[in-house]
C-alpha cells in the first residue's frame, strides 16, 4: 500500500481543457442570472419555484457527497484503518461537493447577498432552516478535516496552516464525529422538506417516511460513490485500481441498500400505491427506473462475489446505485412535484443546465488540481508504473 | 462479523428507532383564537373587478397591461402574480338560466391567511409570520428569496419577483395590514358594490355563512371553504356549486405544518438525537481507537 502523495501527472490534459470550457459557459450563464434575474435565466415560475439548482445541485449534491461521512465513520470512528486509502479522496469530494451546494444555494436564492440571514433569524419549525444550518456548519467541518492534508503539503510554507494543524490534532476527533452527526441530521431533513407539500408531491413518493428514506439512501450511496469516483480517478490518472479496498467496501452496501429497499417497498405496499407505478405516466416510468435500475438491480448484482471482485462489474453496479439516488432526488423535487394550478410542466432552461454543468466541471477541475498538488490519492510514482 | 460492524449496525438501528418514534400528540396549533377574516359569497360576485382595482391602489402595485374595466381578461384563468395580489376568474359550473344559457360564477382569489400557515412554518428565517389579528405578514427584511414558502402553500398563492435580479420579494395579499391597524377594512372588501365580501371576526363570519346556507339551502352548497381546509383559514367562501368546479384546490383538512413539524421536533427538540448520536459515536471511536484492525478480505 502506498502513502497518499501528490500525483506527478501532467496537469494540462485535453480533459482539463474541456472542463475549462464548461466552466466558462457556466460562468456566462451565471452573469445572465445576476444581471437580468432568475426569471430571465431560468424556467422557474410561481407554480414551479424550485428547479434543477435545488433538485439536482443541492439535493443530489448533498446525497452524492455522502461518501465523505460514510468513509470517515468507517475508517476513523469504527477503526477500519485499512479504508483510509479511500477516505482522503472521499473527504475531498465531499468538501468540494458541499462547497458547490452552498454555491448553488447562493445562485438560486433571489437575495443572494442575504444568505447569512438564517444565522441570525431562526425558524426552528422549518426543515430548510435545519438543512441550512447543518450544511453551513458541516461545510466548515469538512474544510477543517481537510487541514491535515493541506498542511502536509503547505504546512511549512504557510505558517498559519501548520500552526492550525498542530493545534487541531488533539481535537480532530470532535470534528470527525460532528461530521457524521451533522450529515445524519441534514441528510434526513432534506427528505422532510417535501413533507409539508402533500397536495403537490406524487403519491409514489409522498410519505412521512421521506426523512428516513433519505437518510438510508445517503448511507447506501456513500460507498458506491467512493467506488465510482475512485475508478474514474484511477483510470484517468493511470493509478492502481484500489480493488483490495473497494471490493470489501461494497459488502457494507448490500446491508444499507437492502435496508433502504426493504423500507421503500414496505412503505409503498403499506400505503397501497404500488399500482400507480404501472400506469405508464412519465412519473410512473421515472419511478420504475429509479427503483428497478437504481435499487433492485444493483442490490441483486452486489450479492454475487464475482461482481464484487471484478473492477468493471463493481463499477457498473456502483454507477447504477449512484444514478438511482440521483434520480430519486430529481424525482422527489422535480418529477413528482405537480401543483394543482400548474399549466406548463417545468423543464430546465439552457441557462440552468449550463450553470449546473459548469459547477460539475468546476468540482472535477478543483479535484484534479488538489490531487495534483496535495497528498490526497495513494499513488505510486510514475516511474514505478509499468505501462 | 467484527465488533466494528456490529457497533455500526447498532448505532444505525438506534437512529432508525429514534426516527420512527414520532409521537403524534406533540404538535399544537399556534392559530390565533378569533382573528379577523373575510367571507366571500361567490353567489353575490358579479365579476366587476373593482376589488382588483382597489387592491392595486392600496398596495401601490404597477398598472395592469389591460385596464380593470376590460372584462375580456375573464376569458382566461389567471393566478395572483407579483403585480396583482388578487384576481377574479369566471367559471361556468353547469347551471343554466331559464333560456338555457350557462350561468357564470366569479371567484376572487388571494392569500387565504391560514390559521396555521404552511408558508410560515416553512420559512427559513421567519420572514413570514401569523399575526394575532389573522394577517399572514411578510417581512422583506428577513427574506432570503429561497421560495420554500411557495413550495409549501397548499393554495398555491405566493408569487415571486422573478425578474428582479437583486431585491426580489415574495408577493401576496397583505390583508391590507395597515388599514386593519387603522380600524379600516381591506381595500377589496370596502369597495365591493354587491357586498360579496364581508369583513369581520372569523367566528362571526362562520356564523353568518352558516345562517346564509341554512336560510337558503337551494342557493348554497352546504360547505364553507376555509372553515377546515388546511386547518382553517381567515378567508372563507360560500358558493352555489361544489368548490371543485370553481377552481379551488383540494386541500387536506388538517393543518399542513402538523406532520413536518412533528417530525422535526420529535427528532431535534433540545438536539437530543444529535447529542445522543454524538455521544455514541465518540464512545465507539474511543473504544476502538486502541484496536488494530485489518481490512476485510474476501
Amino acid at each position: 500500500m502506498h502513502h497518499p502523495r501528490p500525483i506527478d501527472r501532467p496537469f494540462w490534459s485535453p480533459g482539463v481543457l474541456v472542463l475549462l470550457a464548461f466552466m466558462l459557459a457556466g460562468g456566462a450563464a451565471l452573469m445572465v442570472r445576476f444581471i437580468f434575474g432568475l426569471g430571465y435565466a431560468t424556467n422557474l415560475s410561481n407554480t414551479n419555484p424550485w428547479g434543477i439548482w435545488i433538485g439536482m445541485d443541492v439535493a443530489s449534491g448533498v446525497a452524492l457527497a455522502a461518501g465523505g461521512f460514510t468513509t470517515a465513520a468507517l475508517a476513523h470512528i469504527f477503526g477500519r484503518h485499512a479504508y483510509e486509502a479511500v477516505t482522503r479522496p472521499a473527504l475531498l469530494t465531499a468538501a468540494l461537493g458541499y462547497t458547490f451546494v452552498a454555491f448553488a444555494v447562493f445562485v438560486d436564492i433571489g437575495r443572494s447577498w442575504a444568505i447569512w440571514k438564517p444565522v441570525f433569524f431562526h425558524n426552528y419549525n422549518s426543515a430548510l432552516f435545519e438543512v441550512a444550518m447543518c450544511v453551513m456548519i458541516y461545510l466548515s467541518v469538512l474544510w477543517i478535516e481537510m487541514i491535515p492534508i493541506l498542511a502536509e503539503k503547505w504546512g511549512t510554507k504557510i505558517k498559519v496552516l501548520g500552526w492550525f494543524n498542530r493545534k487541531l490534532s488533539s481535537f480532530m476527533w470532535i470534528f470527525i464525529v460532528l461530521g457524521v452527526v451533522l450529515s445524519c441530521m441534514h441528510q434526513s431533513s432534506l427528505g422532510t422538506l417535501m413533507v409539508i407539500a402533500p397536495t403537490k408531491v406524487h403519491a409514489l413518493w409522498y410519505t412521512p417516511f421521506l426523512p428516513l428514506l433519505f437518510l438510508l439512501s445517503a448511507f447506501s450511496v456513500g460507498y458506491p460513490m467512493v467506488i465510482v469516483e475512485t475508478n474514474l480517478a484511477t483510470t484517468s490518472l493511470g493509478l492502481s485500481s484500489e480493488m483490495e479496498v473497494l471490493a470489501p467496501l461494497s459488502r457494507f452496501t448490500i446491508i444499507t441498500l437492502g435496508l433502504y429497499m426493504a423500507l421503500k417497498l414496505w412503505d409503498l405496499l403499506h400505503r397501497g400505491v404500488l399500482s400507480l407505478a404501472f400506469d405508464g405516466t412519465l412519473a410512473a416510468n421515472s419511478f420504475l427506473a429509479e427503483v428497478g435500475l437504481g435499487v433492485i438491480l444493483p442490490w441483486t448484482l452486489l450479492l454475487f462475489p464475482a461482481v464484487r471482485r471484478s473492477r468493471r462489474r463493481l463499477f457498473f453496479a456502483a454507477l447504477l446505485i449512484v444514478g438511482g439516488v440521483l434520480l430519486n432526488r430529481v424525482n422527489v423535487f422535480l418529477v413528482a412535484y405537480t401543483p394543482q394550478t400548474g399549466t406548463i410542466p417545468y423543464f430546465p432552461s439552457i441557462g440552468e443546465i449550463l450553470v449546473t454543468a459548469g459547477a460539475v466541471a468546476a468540482i472535477m477541475f478543483l479535484y484534479r488540481t488538489l490531487v495534483t498538488f496535495a497528498p490526497v490519492l495513494s499513488a505510486p510514482k510514475q516511474e514505478e508504473m509499468t505501462r | 462479523m467484527s465488533i466494528a460492524r456490529r457497533q455500526f449496525l447498532k448505532t444505525a438501528g438506534l437512529g432508525i428507532a429514534a426516527m420512527a418514534a414520532t409521537p403524534a400528540h406533540a404538535w399544537e396549533s399556534k392559530a390565533p383564537e378569533d382573528p379577523l377574516g373575510c367571507l366571500v359569497d361567490v353567489t353575490r360576485c358579479i365579476g366587476c373587478r373593482k376589488c382588483e382595482l382597489a387592491c392595486n391602489q392600496v398596495n401601490k402595485l404597477p398598472e395592469p397591461e389591460t385596464s380593470f374595466e376590460d372584462m375580456r381578461v375573464l376569458d382566461t384563468k389567471r393566478r395572483p402574480t407579483a403585480g396583482s395580489y388578487t384576481v377574479v376568474n369566471r367559471y361556468y359550473p353547469g347551471q343554466l338560466t331559464e333560456r338555457g344559457e350557462l350561468v357564470p360564477s366569479f371567484v376572487k382569489i388571494q392569500c387565504m391567511h391560514c390559521q396555521d400557515p404552511a408558508c410560515v412554518s416553512a420559512c427559513v428565517t421567519g420572514a413570514l409570520s401569523k399575526k394575532e389579528n389573522g394577517t399572514v405578514h411578510y417581512d422583506v427584511g428577513k427574506c432570503i428569496g429561497c421560495r420554500y414558502c411557495m413550495v409549501a402553500c397548499p393554495f398555491e398563492i405566493p408569487a415571486y419577483d422573478f425578474h428582479n435580479p437583486l431585491t426580489p420579494q415574495v408577493r401576496k395579499c397583505t390583508f391590507c395590514l395597515e388599514r386593519l391597524e387603522d380600524g379600516k377594512m381591506p381595500g377589496c372588501a370596502s369597495i365591493c358594490p354587491t357586498e360579496a365580501i364581508t369583513f369581520g371576526k372569523r367566528s362571526t363570519l362562520l356564523k353568518l355563512a352558516r345562517e346564509r346556507i341554512d336560510n337558503d339551502p337551494s342557493r348554497y352548497e352546504n360547505h364553507i371553504y376555509g372553515e377546515h381546509e388546511g386547518g382553517g383559514t381567515s378567508w372563507l367562501y360560500v358558493a352555489g356549486t361544489p368548490f371543485a368546479k370553481l377552481g379551488f384546490p383540494r386541500v387536506p383538512l388538517e393543518p399542513l405544518p402538523r406532520r413536518s413539524e412533528t417530525i422535526q421536533h420529535a427528532l431535534f427538540s433540545y438536539l437530543w438525537s444529535p447529542a445522543l448520536l454524538f455521544g455514541g459515536l465518540a464512545l465507539t471511536m474511543k473504544m476502538l481507537s486502541g484496536e488494530k484492525s485489518h481490512p476485510d478480505k474476501e
